[in-house]
């Protein structure tokens, strides 16, 4: 008798699943509008002008689409690959409804100005006070599947997604440590360039926690099961694991070369985001690897589209981060919208795509039918989405590398050869494409919600997955 | 003690530490057989697949 009569909870994932897409298209809507800001200023009205809708629009992709997607799978992940059912069904509802108050609450506040100004960090502290009720919630509920796990082993999946979980509860504590002044306003614990280092310890690493770490417990999940094949290499997964892990907590710096913070400090930030690149490539490897000898499945399957271009956006923003790291290249770069391409290049092709997938995956298993009410529609959105991607970076790389040579030419008596205006003058066509880019990814998402409700529709939610303990494990 | 003794100290140990998780990986005899049975895990549970897809233990769809 292997079974057992207790099933999985699918609730919780499916809420995430649906907010995932709503949040997408939310969060990519107001980026769509402060891009076209960019090429027509007279959008800039009232409150609503690109200085208080743009931390809206970080705050909405990362924390509201990306941060459901990352709970709706690793509440999915941990609970099929540990053969139990999630810890605490409360306390996995209080996870679901919490982050969506932080979301309201934080497209309430920073429209209005209430922001401490620390970038991917504006919240101001009561909201940041319930980031962290929410997030040891969430901790508690995923060790606290682990540990009643009915399985020997902790799949790699889980060992991103934990160190996820750990490095961001690290992260948003001590980077918003601050001293509330009033209810809307507090000022941060540190000060100077010390705030600046800590600041950027926590952007960058906002990018390696949350924006990959979780992410790549995604890949290492979703991949093989859509692949319908293990994981290339389970070994090199182990090293990947520790090796990302040890790295990214030292990369920070490099958002501050040429700054007050000591020559040292930034020398340590450049080295370390070079090492960066041998555990990012190792598993972008074993991400496409796994398709090895099945390459054909790639052709008439969206869904492995989705995940295997995401790893190829992975693999091309992390070679390009670490060139940016270097001093030189980044006396060049920075401050430019290369930084922006390359944020995108991450965000849309790498995160958001391997988060489609996913999804892709998920929603008709959550709403017990064999697959999306359209398959056809899937590649619409794939090809949507690249040419959407594509045509973002590419301008933003134009568009940056210009800003940077414009800014540094001077004149035979050392004087600068351009004024300011004239570099923004020169990037109009190139916002201009920008625009365009981003309106298609936007579409991409609207056609995914369209299909995504004719899915629902005539489904059932699914709440009789029955939890088997696998057959090596029983007696 | 100078501060530059204790900067090699921690890099000879980081190094170690990632030599050992290598080793560990791929050295050890015993965890070739653990890491094989845990890259196995996703496909353990094909009942809750099965369910979720609405199809019966033959992989045929549910007449519903």
């Amino acid at each position: 008798m292997s079974e057992t009569q207790s099933t999985y909870n699918y609730k919780v994932v499916r809420q995430f699943a649906v907010m995932t897409v709503i949040w997408g298209i939310v969060g990519m809507l107001v980026g769509v509008i402060i891009a076209a800001q960019l090429v027509w200023p007279e959008l800039n009205l009232g409150w609503l002008h690109f200085g208080r809708l743009r931390p809206l629009h970080t705050n909405a992709v990362i924390f509201a689409f990306g941060g459901c997607a990352l709970f709706a799978t690793s509440y999915y992940v941990v609970q099929r690959t540990c053969h139990a059912r999630i810890f605490s069904d409360g306390l996995a509802a209080f996870t679901f409804w919490g982050w969506q108050l932080i979301i309201v609450l934080a497209a309430v506040t920073l429209p209005l100005g209430i922001t401490s100004g620390k970038e991917y960090a504006e919240l101001e502290w009561p909201i940041d006070i319930l980031i962290t009720l929410v997030w040891v919630a969430y901790a508690v509920v995923f060790f606290g599947t682990i540990a009643k796990r009915k399985v020997t082993h902790i799949y790699v999946a889980n060992w991103f997604y934990g160190g996820f979980i750990l490095a961001v509860a690290l992260l948003h504590v001590v980077n918003s440590a601050a001293i509330p002044v009033s209810l809307t306003k507090s000022y941060s614990a540190y000060a100077g360039v010390q705030d600046a280092m800590v600041q950027w310890w926590y952007g960058h690493n906002a990018v390696g926690f949350f924006l990959t770490a979780g992410f790549l417990g995604m890949m290492y999940y979703f991949v093989p099961k859509q692949a319908g094949r293990p994981v290339y290499s389970y070994r090199l997964s182990v090293v990947h694991f520790w090796a990302l892990i040890f790295t990214y907590m030292w990369a920070g710096p490099h958002h501050l070369h040429y700054t007050a913070l000591p020559d040292w400090t930034q020398s340590v930030g450049m080295l370390f985001s070079l090492i960066l690149l041998a555990p990012s490539w190792g598993g972008m490897i074993n991400g496409v690897m796994t398709l090895s000898g099945a390459w054909h499945k790639l052709r008439d399957d969206p869904i492995l589209k989705f995940l295997i271009t995401s790893l190829s956006f992975y693999g091309m923003s992390t070679f390009e981060g670490p060139m940016m790291a270097i001093k030189t290249v980044n006396a060049l770069s920075h401050y430019t919208d290369w930084t922006v391409g390359h944020v995108h290049s991450g965000a849309l092709g790498w995160v958001a795509m391997v988060s489609i997938g996913a999804m892709y995956y998920l929603l008709p298993r959550l709403f017990g039918k064999p697959e999306m009410f359209s398959v056809k529609l899937i590649t619409v959105h794939f090809w949507v989405a690249t040419i959407g991607v594509v045509l973002y970076i590419a301008s933003m790389w134009i568009a940056g590398v210009m800003q940077g040579l414009m800014w540094r030419a001077v004149n035979v008596d050392g004087t600068l050869t351009y004024s300011f205006v004239e570099s923004v003058k020169a990037s109009y066509p190139f916002w201009a494409i920008r625009f365009l880019g981003g309106l298609l990814f936007l579409s991409g998402m609207l056609i995914m919600a369209y299909n995504m409700a004719k899915t629902i529709a005539g489904g059932r939610s699914v709440d009789d997955a029955r939890i088997l303990v696998p057959a090596a494990h029983h007696a | 003690m100078d501060i530059n003794d204790l900067r090699s100290i921690v890099t000879v140990v980081s190094l170690l530490t990632f030599l050992g998780v290598v080793w560990w990986a791929y050295g050890v005899k015993g965890n070739k057989q653990r890491f094989e049975e845990a890259a196995m895990l996703p496909f353990t549970d094909e009942d809750a697949d099965r369910a979720e897809l609405g199809l019966d233990r033959n992989g045929q769809r549910k007449a519903s």
